[in-house]
């Protein structure tokens, strides 16, 4: 089992040595990196390029590590034991499998993605410890043992909006997805827009990297932002003479709604785009 | 040898664990990389850094590790070809490894291989890079093992990795460089404070359960509050005079700040904190807001943030009437310990250099003052400090 990138998805030689890496070891690869770099979309190229199934465990602020691996549903229980359901002897009428637990019965190896672990709580990558490691946990309620019939392909991301713990990094293995340079874009860019004219591409991607030297952006325009803006400049028909914006008559590239997410980043731009007009 | 490379990032205060130490090793055991060291490069950083901030440090010591090992080249052969041992022997088959064998095994081979590189070291003097000068070695030819001693490749690959570290692409990801708002943002975040206050809208599922237990059965429905990040700051600016060549700097802060906290309430200063201070910096000496009023109306449990380069005049701070804006009547420092007494919890942010403290006396007072409480804006200054407040 090799990764070696996908038709649609554009991967460096260190990230793909990491991934390998992964697999053959059996170790979670926790992916970091600017926003819109492609950390989820890694999981999923991953899962179909290898022929696994994806399971998908989206992390938020309220999300508990008991969520992943199972919940008991104890409303239900009280609702049916006041209707005098008989189901309600049978506990595990009431257990709701988690995605861990899906992922460690499933009949073969699956690719866990766990989404964000920087926005739960401090204590979540914690509470995985041991799950992550040996790869079973326990059922209190109906006093059973999940454990991996295949250990499932771990990928984690984080925005480094809180600091994991070392215990939970020693167990890892971390990856941090740098931004493209101009080479790695235009594969990227090919491999979403194969019919993109080639100087419509060049032009576009000189702009774009322009903006991203813009000093003092809030937001820097990242890929997906960039892979957004072409869709939007192709369906425009957009020629690549408008995107010149190297002359002194420089215009404001179009469409850049699609690059710039704040307020203030378009202000700016649009001051240092007019100020570059005037006449010296 | 790698033991070597290991306690190297110990020493480059890399936070390295021997669990993964034995990760990394057991990787080379599998396979896990083709036997460059630019793969290794990737390798051992994938297992044994675990934060992008601690990149450059590993590019430093990797750097710093191996070109050491192309010194020691030139003067002695063991280190090197222990190093090219091992990587060959993690590479041959079992039947090569026995053809070698027959051949008189590893030590022979590696004696004649010592001998040519010597051979060629005095016909080219090739200085300390030995296996450069090998490249053209008759020795590869010899075809015993297809990759352990095809030297002169693994050079090329070395140097091409060598490229790798040396730029130091990670270099701006270092802890202790400068501020990025998104950075500011992520050391905000440390301050959260997670607590249930306002109007219950939520079911308390476990509460519900216990009251309904309780209840002989019959469902006895708890609410609670939503959890919301409950953290208090009063974050005081300085502006004008010397902070105008930090006013950047300033911005990205205030507006993080701003975005990250339900409870901020800002004010700025002049240089030091005297009985007025100001929301609005136009109208300065219009709408002022007496120092006394925020003691009064901000309880204990909001978090002290200044904001300044404490870079003035030391009468400033020490004498009354030393402000520069008006005649004040008592001295700024009474007036900073008063704002300590009440907020326990404060810091002081310094946009200055940190070395440069100890050379303005302001500086070294105001730290005096705040109790040491003085962090340079970096990104791990500005951890600190948020460490700090919560403790």
């Amino acid at each position: 089992m090799r990764f070696n990138g996908s038709n649609s998805y554009i991967a460096t030689d260190d990230l793909k040595l990491a991934v390998n890496a992964a697999v053959t070891l059996a170790r979670p690869l926790l992916i970091k990196g600017e926003p819109g770099t492609g950390k989820t979309k890694l999981a999923e190229e991953v899962a179909s390029a290898l022929g696994m199934p994806l399971l998908e465990w989206h992390i938020k602020s309220t999300t508990k590590a008991q969520q992943g691996l199972y919940e008991y549903d104890a409303v239900s229980r009280l609702r049916d034991s006041q209707l005098g359901d008989p189901k309600v002897q049978d506990i595990s009428n009431y257990i709701v499998r988690g995605t861990l637990w899906q992922a460690f019965t499933a009949d073969k190896p699956v690719v866990l993605l766990i989404d964000e672990i920087d926005k739960a709580d401090i204590e979540f990558p914690n509470d995985l410890l041991r799950e992550l490691d040996r790869m079973e946990f326990y059922v209190y309620e109906t006093k059973e043992l999940v454990r991996a019939k295949h250990r499932p392909l771990v990928f984690i991301t984080s925005n480094n909006e809180k600091e994991l713990p070392d215990a939970f990094l020693r167990r890892c293995f971390f990856h941090y997805i740098r931004f493209p340079d101009k080479e790695t874009m235009e594969k990227i860019v090919a491999v979403h827009f194969p019919d993109i004219k080639k100087t419509l591409l060049r032009e576009a991607l000189e702009s774009f990297f322009e903006v991203r030297e813009v000093p003092g952006l809030k937001k820097k325009p990242s890929t997906s932002e960039l892979l957004d803006w072409l869709k939007l400049l192709l369906a425009e028909d957009i020629s690549p003479d408008t995107l010149r914006s190297t002359d002194r008559r420089a215009i404001i590239p179009p469409m850049h709604g699609a690059l710039l997410k704040n307020e203030q980043d378009v202000h700016l731009f649009e001051r240092l785009v007019f100020m570059a007009r005037q006449p010296r | 040898m790698l033991t070597g490379f290991f306690l190297k990032l110990k020493e480059h205060k890399i936070p390295v664990s021997i669990k993964e130490y034995l990760t990394l090793i057991e990787g080379m055991q599998k396979h896990v990389i083709s036997p460059s060291i630019d793969d290794f490069y990737l390798f051992s950083r994938l297992a044994l850094v675990k934060d992008e901030a601690n990149f450059d440090k590993f590019d430093l010591a990797f750097g710093e590790y191996f070109k050491g090992i192309e010194n020691l080249l030139g003067h002695n052969f063991d280190v090197p070809l222990e190093w090219l041992r091992r990587q060959a022997e993690l590479n041959l088959s079992e039947e090569e490894r026995a053809q070698i064998e027959a051949l008189g095994g590893w030590d022979k081979l590696m004696e004649a291989l010592k001998k040519k590189l010597e051979e060629q070291k005095g016909r080219h003097q090739g200085g300390n890079r030995m296996i450069g000068t090998a490249g053209t070695s008759p020795f590869g030819a010899y075809g015993y093992n297809p990759e352990g001693v095809r030297i002169g490749q693994k050079e090329s690959r070395n140097r091409k990795a060598v490229k790798v570290w040396d730029a130091r692409e990670y270099r701006n990801l270092d802890g202790a460089t400068e501020l990025g708002i998104r950075n500011i943002k992520v050391a905000l975040r440390r301050l959260r404070r997670f607590a249930r206050v306002g109007s219950p809208d939520e079911l308390d599922l476990d509460g519900t359960i216990d009251r309904t237990a309780r209840n002989a059965g019959w469902l006895d429905l708890q609410m609670r509050p939503e959890r919301h990040n409950a953290a208090k700051v009063l974050l005081f600016l300085d502006i004008g005079g010397s902070m105008d060549d930090h006013v950047r700097m300033a911005e990205e802060l205030f507006s993080a700040a701003k975005s990250e906290f339900k409870h901020l309430e800002y004010f700025y200063f002049h240089n030091c904190l005297y009985d007025w201070v100001w929301k609005d910096n136009r109208r300065r000496h219009t709408e002022r807001i007496r120092t006394w009023d925020i003691l009064h109306k901000y309880g204990h449990d909001y978090k002290l943030v200044f904001v300044g380069d404490a870079t003035m005049s030391p009468y400033e701070i020490l004498q009354p009437g030393g402000s520069i804006e008006y005649s004040n009547d008592e001295a700024g420092a009474v007036w900073i310990r008063r704002m300590l007494d009440v907020y326990r919890r404060a810091v002081w942010l310094n946009p200055e250099p940190e070395d440069m403290w100890q050379y303005r006396q302001s500086i070294t007072i105001m730290r005096e003052l705040m109790g040491g409480r003085m962090f340079p804006t970096t990104i791990e200054g500005l951890e600190k400090a948020m460490r700090t407040l919560t403790k």
